[in-house]
């Protein structure tokens, strides 16, 4: 078990390095996009730890990251909390809420689970225009600071923020795949499968439940938290919908039980906002066209992903290995 | 006493077609055990269909069934060559409970970004063919007009009309008995698959429906009947997602209940309380405050 | 060949063999009685003939027709009525709803009605109940209720599983001495399967018994019941 752990954490600050060295060779387009990418693969893997492992659905992952992002905001302009901190913050009051909506979807399953949280989503945004010190429709604004002086003048803004946020992705996901490798995390995959025999064996399965959304929850924290970093401030309109749809359909992706996957389906998403981004200036193509594209480009691929790969290209190899061995 | 008589009519007005919508989720939830999110995608393809009539030809009163018949055949269409083909293949690992979830979304996304290309994103009108204007009783303006009037009458006519066909017909027998249990229907000589597509398209001419109705009070685009979606799954939930009465009654609840928070509490809860009240009702009485069968946990 | 042909057939759940290489025959006319205990296969069988299983290799017909491929609407509309274990009646409808049910696809609506007066003739206690929902049945009263849903239909191959589960042994006589005045009355081709192997073996005119999958004996149900080696090891007495 040991040695599990260390390769992993090996294999984990290889990873960083190698981050360290790309980060040094491209340009701010591709910083800015590597730390979209390290954004979306923290929002993506809360969605592989509620719902490929826990088997919870969740439609409002897009909400909770904007509670992280709020949090983290407002932490820095109430108590002018440094970065790392309100970072902390976003997790913990995600988390929190995370805990208290996650005793009332243990007792919710499918659908009804599906359209809570849907409510959510829709819900949470707009109280935020509500309310006057939430910023309303404009929002409020996030100080990511900025490189600290002893790295140089020329250090970009985006290489700060890829840093950051490829730091955050990097510290996470380290961190859920401990958990995911846990006993939690066999016994979240239990719960999932068959609970009676989960109770049989002990699992609380309730509570198993409850741990995961309020981990998950913890986890799209961060990820509202980078965005707001990345994006230099927090608004409902920065955490659509769109957002939540996109985090499952990256999840989906890429298979939906496996952390290595939020990496592909982060790459996907920020990918086919490059692809469509191309398509658009080559051929000239109207806005509208462009913006919508994406949106359809994606779900398009999720629905061939659901209806032909529904546990991601990696599962559909194993099967057909597994086929192949029967049939010897 | 006016302020009170006003909620009521509003409430009534607005929950009916939180009614319909609640219908269309009922109606497919029942069938096929799914909550189709896409419903919102297919009524507002059907409603700007629908649109595309009345700007053509002026006449509201043909949009509407053509806005249901595109409405039905959207939703034969999916059932038939998106739900079935899935149901087949996602039945085993991580993703089978959300399986359909997620395909329903997915189609969502289709529908939306679809019909924002083909019909620009920016909002469309949809005149009324009645009067929008408040009925004067004696003194007092009411608001509440004969699009009101046409809104309640419409919605009533297609749920007495379903109800008519569910309990009184073979078709509505088949479609009851394929629900409830499809291999014994299948056993007994049922066309399953087939009378589940009609059941889809049934569903997609409510929404159609509600959407081509609900359209007039407020502007097209791509993303307007998603709020409408959350509204209907809600009165789904309170009327037990079961029965097609409870839908009706839960719609009808749940437009009183946003009015009278409106009146007295003010509008900036609009969002809010729809999920209040669907927290609230899947914790205490989970199988609806109004259906009466096996309470839902799976 | 008027009648049902089963050969060769084989049935697979995932890596579990539930049928290993089952043949026999039932000529037009006769009851079969398929007799084995628990996990014999004898409902995979009856499941693979109306269609809701496929097996993975053999070859089974009815009047000449093959059984295989087929969705089990289609079959049913064909004559193959299967009437599924214990409580196969659709609780959330009426009996009479139940009872329409299996006429919804016929045609000819007055011979629907006619069918429907006969079922009610033959099972009274249906008739005082029609409008009460099926879930309100007792266990007998449903068995009744299921075939006579079958027999709406006009079934020419009626495929029985278990009727008698969970009833008293009072009503599993007058349920058996139904089945066998019926398929004298309309000509019907039965095959029964069931635990219960002497109620069966009575009214059959053939018997085949399973044994894990596997035909261990097939022939004429008096010999069958006879057969003192046979009688021991699987018909319990």
């Amino acid at each position: 078990m040991h040695n599990h752990r260390a390769k992993r954490l090996i294999g984990f600050i290889l990873l960083g390095f190698i981050l360290f060295l790309i980060g040094n060779r491209v340009d701010d387009l591709r910083l800015y996009q590597g730390a979209s990418v390290a954004m979306y693969v923290i929002g993506i893997a809360s969605i592989v730890l509620l719902t490929g492992f826990s088997g919870q659905i969740s439609l409002g992952n897009g909400a909770i990251m904007a509670l992280g992002g709020f949090s983290a905001t407002l932490a820095q302009s109430t108590w002018g909390l440094p970065l790392p901190l309100t970072f902390v913050v976003a997790v913990l009051g995600a988390a929190l809420f995370g805990s208290i909506l996650g005793v009332a979807a243990a007792r919710l399953s499918g659908p009804y689970l599906a359209g809570a949280t849907l409510a959510l989503a829709v819900a949470l945004p707009s109280l935020a225009n509500q309310f006057t010190f939430l910023g309303g429709e404009q929002g409020l604004p996030f100080d990511s600071g900025s490189a600290p002086t002893f790295l140089g003048e020329d250090f970009s803004r985006f290489k700060w923020f890829y840093w950051i946020s490829a730091l955050a992705a990097l510290l996470m996901t380290w961190l859920i795949s401990n958990v995911l490798q846990s006993r939690f995390g066999r016994s979240w995959r239990a719960v999932r499968s068959n609970s009676t025999a989960a109770e049989l064996v002990g699992i609380h399965a309730a509570r198993s439940k409850v741990l995961a959304f309020t981990l998950a929850s913890g986890v799209a924290g961060l990820a509202g938290a980078v965005l707001a970093l990345n994006l230099g401030g927090v608004s409902p309109s920065a955490y659509p919908l769109s957002l939540s749809f996109a985090l499952i359909t990256g999840a989906v992706l890429a298979g939906i039980s496996t952390l290595s996957g939020s990496v592909i389906g982060a790459l996907l998403l920020v990918g086919m906002s490059e692809l469509v981004g191309s398509l658009t200036s080559r051929f000239s193509l109207e806005d509208v066209l462009a913006e919508n594209l994406k949106e359809l480009l994606v779900s398009v691929l999720l629905i061939l992903a659901v209806v032909f790969t529904p546990n991601g290209p990696g599962d559909r190899i194993r099967e057909r290995k597994a086929l192949h061995k029967k049939t010897k | 006493m006016d302020q009170l008589i006003s909620a009521i009519l509003i409430g009534l007005s607005q929950g009916a077609i939180y009614s319909l919508m609640a219908l269309a989720l009922v109606l497919v939830f029942r069938s096929t055990r799914v909550i189709n999110f896409a419903q919102a995608g297919q009524a507002v393809v059907s409603t700007y269909i629908g649109w595309e009539v009345v700007t053509r030809t002026g006449n509201y009163w043909l949009a509407l069934p053509i806005a249901a018949i595109a409405g039905a055949i959207v939703g034969a269409a999916v059932e038939s060559f998106l739900m079935r083909p899935l149901s087949k293949r996602a039945s085993k690992g991580a993703i089978a409970p959300v399986a359909s979830v997620i395909l329903t979304l997915g189609l969502l996304g289709v529908l939306h970004s679809g019909a924002a290309i083909i019909w620009k994103g920016d909002q469309k009108l949809l005149e009324s063919p009645v009067s929008a204007m408040g009925i004067t009783v004696g003194e007092t303006v009411y608001p509440f007009s004969q699009t009101d009037f046409l809104i309640i009458g419409t919605a009533l006519l297609v749920m007495l009309t379903f109800s008519f066909i569910f309990q009184k017909t073979n078709l509505g027998l088949a479609l009851r008995a394929s629900a409830f249990q499809p291999e014994i229907a299948r056993l007994s000589g049922v066309r399953v698959d087939r009378i589940r597509a009609i059941g889809w398209a049934f569903a997609g001419a409510a929404g159609a429906i509600a959407g081509v109705l609900v359209t007039p009070g407020s502007a097209l685009s791509p993303n307007s009947l998603d709020l409408l979606l959350v509204f209907g799954f809600v009165a789904a939930v309170i009327g037990g997602l079961e029965s097609l009465i409870g839908a009706a009654l839960g719609g009808i609840l749940l437009g009183l209940t946003l009015s009278f928070v409106g009146l007295y509490i003010g509008t900036s809860l609009t969002f809010v309380v729809p999920f209040v009240i669907l927290i609230l009702v899947l914790l205490i009485k989970p199988s609806g405050l109004i259906g009466g069968r096996k309470s839902r946990n799976a | 060949m008027n009648g049902l042909v089963v050969s060769g057939f084989s049935v697979d759940h995932g890596a579990i063999r539930a049928i290993d290489s089952l043949s026999f025959t039932v000529t037009a006319g006769q009851l079969a009685a398929v007799i084995g205990a628990n996990g014999s296969g004898k409902t995979t069988l009856l499941r693979s003939l109306s269609g809701l299983k496929a097996p993975t290799t053999g070859q089974a017909t009815w009047q000449g027709i093959s059984l295989l491929g087929k969705k089990p609407e289609e079959l049913a509309r064909q004559g193959v009525l299967h009437v599924s274990d214990g409580k196969s009646v659709i609780p959330e409808l009426t009996v009479k709803e139940n009872l329409a049910l299996g006429g919804i696809w016929r045609r000819d609506k007055k011979d629907v009605a006619a069918a429907t007066a006969e079922v009610i003739d033959l099972f009274p206690r249906l008739g005082e109940r029609m409008s009460q929902s099926a879930d309100t049945l007792s266990g007998g009263e449903r068995q009744m209720l299921a075939i006579g849903r079958a027999l709406v239909s006009r079934p020419k191959l009626l495929l029985l599983d278990e009727p008698s589960l969970g009833l008293a042994p009072l009503v599993i006589e007058q349920i058996f001495q139904t089945i066998n005045d019926l398929r004298h009355k309309l000509g019907l081709t039965v095959v029964i399967v069931e635990q219960n192997a002497m109620s069966a073996l009575r009214i059959a005119d053939i018997g085949v018994i399973m044994n894990l999958g596997k035909l261990v004996a097939e022939g004429r149900a008096k010999d069958l019941m006879n057969d003192p080696a046979l009688r021991a090891a699987y018909l319990g007495y």
